[in-house]
């Protein structure tokens, strides 16, 4: 035990007297939270728009009111006709326009029809869907309010209602990929390139000619990462409530065992893939292709993975980081308990001794 | 009269208050087998790298195949080969292709190129192996292609930074019969080593000691002048007192 | 019983099955300073792992301390001392702490076994806090023999603890190597410097995975089977390419500031300098001489 003691403690001597690299452990999730929090954002706002205004009566003029009004659009141009417009676009000055026809007021309480014409940029589809509804949601609110109180024969009126995350905050996505990103770039990269190292170095055979059992050796170096992790977790925590408004709306202490046994996962596969490589370079290359890519990809926190197709889904469902995002996003966001997130938690442990019993079964005690 | 081909004047190289090399002075004459000795950290490697080209001088003078080592330094890399034990060739490369790239880099003809490589591939014996990746060559020939390449442009000097390592003895006389092949064809060998009978084989040998050259002479001389049978002797009296390094 | 004992061992590698290691058998005895000499490529480091259990030889078998190599690997690891090449040493943690681990390591504490490293490390004690990667060769050499030996191993095998290292550093350690042997420690090293084989009991000359001699310095230095000379003249280059036109020459070759030049049987001095003049050859110099390790193991190479 003393041994595995002085073991643990040169790993961390290792750990902490490479400042560079502790500079980028400890930093990048701060790093990251912030610049996910504050700048980038699926949100859009103040988006250029132009407005046509044909009709030039009262209906329209409230409407292009609220338009203005609203913190999504900064409302370009007040233009004259349709020729602007299509000058407008192609210098990419504005991304949407709203074009009230003449007679706009008259059509709408005589004929009880009127229509609006809302032109986009569609060159990037989902800006444009996004912006279109916004102007649409404005409309739909006005008519509501010029229907309210009169009561329209079979009416199917649509309620939305956006759970969990009523103001639609980008941030509730990203803080926990951040938190799943970050830990396996740590667990896994980290600890598989700290063991080669030890291969390339030469210190691996005078450790494997002497009493100590090598397999402690390994269990040493997750050890620092450990914690580093942990404390890492810890700092992504604080920054997401304080800084970014985004409370842990379920049991802190239930996030803290997941996140550990998701640590775990991640440093049996930072073993697993120093087991089975002798260089540094090739133990990161894996750890960046075949750990952190898939996370970004398959983790659900880019892109959805229903959106994606069935053999895909079927890969996100091998990916760790997918199911520790579930369960993050759960427990924070949703505030649900273990009972909702036993599964999720089962297969990660199934992963983690997956791992672990072929990484002990490979693990070679001779040089070869 | 003796072509001077490496002249310096009170050569320094300083880092910060840390002086690597101290005000050397010397002359290496054309078709020279000088030998550039010195325990580690005396400030061989600083020096030689001031010598070809590829490091600044913090102050003091020097002349390398007649180029100033401040101002020209792009035509000194021309006019001078090099090889070291830690990079000489590339072991995925085949032979051939190893020498067909070099050539190419020193700027000789396609047909030339082609010339060269048939001799020296006959020199060296290697027809067998033209084709095979220097990876897979043993230590020795590596080390003999590596210098047959270095001096493929005919330079006028070239530079070994500790050329023969972890070779048999047979294979270091084999190296060094290319050596001194290439000194009686007119090009000046400058060889740093750690084997002090490689020493003997020079025709003067420097000494440094922590930054300075602590004697300059031929090697009979200088055993004459330390009393010593062997130049390990010599080597060790200056050495031994000398601070930096342990 | 001897302390190492190999019989008819051999490795074989990759592919093309070269083969690094050909039928070897040899013994050491307990506390003998052995010496494994030969140029890169000879088969000592695959011998010093097969030895140290991290590789498993493909034919014959192997004992040290009478414990078999292949079934009782974890007693040999608790016993040897093994310091591979390139100083493996950790780099960023000090002198100290590197002694403190490695003494932790094998079960035991630098007070313990002190007074056999004292002698190395007090020349190394007033670096203690210096980090192991800013030493130099020689500090770094110090450092990792007495990191072997903190254990108090019965076999210490040194895998090229001399290379890259300066001539005064190397000839320290081989003084420290001998005064070790009072301790009735077996040292195995391996060197490719000839000079160095002068300091072992016993040597094994190596090349290509075969042994061509085993002896005591001395006795491979007596057996050299043809006089010896060394020659000197003005022009070194002219001389090794003239002296083989000599009637009476079986080899030379160049030898420092002399050829050293075997012939068939003893010869009058006069008559080489003669056949040297004749060549246009001046200042000449012509003696009998010892042959030395290096003598002999160029020519067991040719033979």
């Amino acid at each position: 035990m003393k041994q595995f003691l002085v073991f643990v403690k040169k790993e961390f001597s290792h750990v902490l007297r490479d400042r560079k690299t502790l500079l980028i452990l400890f930093g990048m999730p701060v790093m990251q939270i912030l610049i996910f929090g504050f700048a980038l954002t699926n949100e859009v706002k103040n988006s250029q728009i132009a407005v046509i205004d044909y009709a030039k009566d009262e209906t329209s003029r409230r409407i292009i009111e609220r338009i203005e009004a609203s913190r999504y659009f900064e409302t370009e141009k007040i233009v004259a006709d349709h020729g602007q417009i299509e000058e407008l676009f192609r210098q990419g000055k504005i991304k949407l326009a709203v074009v009230f026809p003449q007679r706009f007021d008259h059509d709408l309480f005589h004929q009880n029809k009127a229509q609006v014409q809302i032109i986009a940029d569609a060159s990037d589809p989902n800006t444009a869907n996004t912006l279109t509804s916004y102007v649409s949601a404005i409309i739909q609110d006005y008519q509501s309010g010029l229907t309210a109180g009169q009561s329209m024969p079979y009416q199917i009126k649509a309620e939305t209602r956006m759970l969990y995350n009523p103001q639609l905050k980008g941030v509730h996505n990203f803080v926990p990929g951040v938190m799943a990103l970050v830990l396996m770039l740590v667990c896994v990269m980290m600890t598989a390139i700290s063991i080669v190292r030890e291969k390339e170095l030469g210190t691996m055979e005078i450790l494997l000619v002497s009493p100590f059992k090598p397999i402690l050796v390994i269990l040493s170096k997750a050890i620092p990462y450990l914690i580093l992790s942990l404390i890492n977790v810890s700092t992504i925590l604080l920054l997401s409530v304080f800084v970014l408004d985004l409370p842990v709306n379920g049991s802190v202490l239930l996030l803290f065992a997941e996140s550990t046994l998701f640590i775990i996962t991640c440093l049996t596969l930072g073993i697993f893939i120093s087991v089975k490589t002798n260089s540094q370079q090739v133990a990161m290359l894996i750890s960046l292709m075949g750990m952190l890519l898939p996370t970004v990809l398959f983790s659900g926190f880019m892109f959805p993975i229903e959106n994606m197709p069935v053999p895909l889904q079927i890969v996100s469902n091998i990916v760790p980081s997918k199911w520790y995002y579930t369960i993050v996003k759960s427990i924070m966001i949703k505030g649900l308990g273990f009972s909702s997130i036993w599964k999720e938690t089962l297969i990660l442990g199934g992963i983690t001794v997956f791992f672990l019993i072929v990484s002990l079964k490979s693990f070679k005690i001779r040089l070869a | 009269m003796e072509n001077i081909v490496i002249k310096t004047d009170k050569l320094t190289k300083r880092y910060g208050d840390f002086i690597a090399t101290n005000e050397i002075s010397f002359e290496v004459y054309k078709g020279e087998i000088f030998g550039f000795l010195g325990a580690n950290g005396a400030g061989k490697t600083t020096a030689m790298r001031m010598l070809c080209g590829l490091s600044t001088p913090s102050s003091g003078h020097a002349i390398i195949a007649g180029f100033d080592v401040y101002r020209e330094t792009e035509k000194i890399k021309k006019n001078i080969g090099y090889m070291s034990q830690k990079f000489s060739l590339y072991e995925d490369l085949t032979v051939l292709e190893n020498i067909n790239f070099f050539g190419g880099i020193y700027g000789l003809s396609n047909a030339n190129i082609k010339d060269k490589s048939e001799k020296l591939i006959d020199q060296l014996g290697l027809q067998k192996e033209a084709k095979k990746l220097v990876g897979a060559l043993p230590l020795g020939w590596k080390q003999k292609l590596s210098f047959s390449v270095a001096v493929l442009h005919e330079p006028r000097i070239v530079f070994l930074d500790e050329p023969t390592g972890g070779v048999d003895p047979v294979t270091r006389r084999q190296f060094w019969d290319l050596i001194y092949d290439a000194a009686a064809r007119g090009v000046t060998i400058f060889v740093t080593t750690h084997y002090m009978d490689e020493a003997e084989y020079c025709n003067r040998i420097s000494i440094m000691v922590d930054g300075r050259i602590e004697a300059l002479d031929t090697p009979r001389n200088l055993k004459h002048r330390f009393h010593s049978e062997s130049m390990d002797d010599v080597f060790f009296q200056l050495a031994r007192g000398a601070k930096r390094g342990d | 019983m001897a302390a190492i004992i190999l019989n008819d061992v051999t490795k074989v590698y990759g592919k093309e099955k070269t083969v690094a290691v050909d039928h070897v058998s040899f013994a050491v005895e307990q506390g003998e300073l052995f010496g494994l000499i030969g140029p890169d490529g000879a088969g000592k480091t695959s011998i010093f792992r097969m030895l140290t259990t991290l590789l498993l030889p493909d034919n014959g078998s192997a004992t040290v301390d009478g414990y078999d190599i292949v079934k009782d690997y974890v007693r040999i690891r608790s016993r040897v001392g093994y310091m591979p090449g390139k100083f493996s040493l950790y780099q960023d943690l000090t002198i100290e702490e590197n002694l403190n681990f490695f003494a932790t390591v094998f079960g035991t504490t630098i007070e313990q076994n002190y007074d056999l490293i004292k002698d190395i490390y007090v020349q190394i004690e007033k670096f203690k806090d210096r980090r192991a990667g800013k030493l130099s060769g020689g500090m770094k050499q110090k450092l990792a023999l007495c990191c072997a030996l903190i254990h108090k191993p019965s076999v210490l095998f040194l895998d090229e603890p001399t290379t890259g290292v300066d001539p005064v550093s190397r000839k320290e350690f081989w003084e420290m190597l001998k005064r070790l042997k009072a301790q009735n420690i077996t040292i195995v090293v391996s060197t490719p410097y000839m000079d160095e084989a002068m300091m072992c009991d016993r040597i094994a000359l190596m090349q290509t995975g075969r042994i061509l001699s085993i002896e005591t310095p001395q006795r491979i230095m007596q057996s050299y089977p043809l006089p010896l000379y060394a020659v000197r003249a003005d022009n070194m280059y002219g001389l090794l390419k003239a002296m083989p036109t000599f009637s009476k020459t079986i080899s030379s070759y160049a030898f420092g500031e002399y050829a050293h030049v075997s012939f068939r049987e003893d010869v009058d001095v006069n008559e080489v300098t003669g056949f040297l003049r004749q060549h246009g050859f001046s200042d000449i110099d012509i003696k009998r001489t010892n042959p030395t390790i290096e003598d002999c193991f160029i020519q067991l190479l040719k033979a």
